[in-house]
């Protein structure tokens, strides 16, 4: 993109970032240093989810600051001014911080993975099967459509994460998938769900304001 | 049946949700577009459909534009 159609401080960011010697180097420090303070804030945000506390989640902080900050060094031809230089720059740290919390989650998760608490599935959806049988036989048909009409891979991953609550990005994580590739399971297997229920009459037919 | 509203909810998918890829990919240019008090969503009604189902995406956007606000 040619610097005129970039704000004023994306295109300085650019000309500093692809300049030589001092001025790069002076760029680069104040913009880690952004990114730092971006991640540090980032991680306590996001405390509450997460295992990790005290110092270890400021070197969570840092070490995502770091690989964002090489992320963004290596990937500054690919920067097409859609957004400001500095909302592109912080995409990267907090993606960063959001894959390292989310592969911290197995140190000490409240679920193993295939636990499959299928008994707690009602809770989950603040159903009582005891006061309502139609309710029983909902949770039938899901678990039903689960077992029988999900691949054995799709079972793993709903389990994971409907039944089991595991996060989705920790369970990407530990089973080496795109967080995209998890989520297109539960979406799909959402709409098998919700189409078995709706023939069983449990569910009226999608209505028109646009959702299936 | 009321008690089954959670449920229902769940499984109710949008068409027009993109997935975790296509919205993290414009994520910034979406955070932008709110940080500046534009129409993010009528721009990218695919994104803000997946931002509505997806936690974890709804957590990275919430995460950035914090930062944004926070310079």
């Amino acid at each position: 993109m040619p610097a005129q159609d970039l704000d004023e401080e994306s295109s300085a960011w650019l000309r500093r970032l692809g300049a030589a010697g001092a001025e790069r180097r002076a760029a680069e420090r104040e913009l880690h240093a952004r990114l730092v303070r971006i991640a540090l804030a980032e991680v306590r945000r996001r405390a509450a989810g997460t295992p990790v506390a005290g110092r270890e989640l400021d070197d969570v902080a840092h070490q995502a600051a770091d690989d964002a900050m090489l992320a963004v060094l290596a990937k500054l031809a690919d920067f097409r001014g859609e957004s400001r230089f500095i909302t592109w720059a912080y995409r990267f740290v907090v993606l960063e911080v959001s894959a390292k919390l989310g592969r911290h989650y197995w140190r000490n998760p409240p679920a193993a993975l295939d636990a499959g608490q299928w008994e707690r599935l009602p809770d989950r959806f603040g159903i009582d099967p005891a006061r309502h049988a139609e309710a029983a036989g909902v949770l039938a048909e899901v678990r039903r459509v689960v077992e029988e009409e999900l691949t054995a891979h799709q079972r793993r991953i709903f389990v994971a994460v409907v039944v089991d609550q595991i996060p989705r990005d920790a369970l990407a994580a530990e089973l080496g998938l795109q967080k995209n590739a998890v989520y297109k399971v539960i979406f799909d297997a959402r709409r098998k769900i919700r189409r078995a229920l709706v023939a069983k009459g449990y569910l009226d037919e999608p209505g028109r304001s646009g959702d299936e | 049946m009321s008690e089954l509203g959670r449920l229902e909810r769940f499984l109710r998918t949008d068409p027009r949700d993109v997935g975790c890829d296509e919205a993290v990919a414009v994520l910034h240019v979406y955070v932008d577009l709110m940080a500046a008090g534009e129409d993010a969503a009528g721009r990218y009604p695919g994104v803000a459909a997946h931002l509505l189902a997806c936690g974890p995406c709804n957590e990275d956007f919430t995460g950035l534009l914090a930062a944004v606000a926070n310079g």
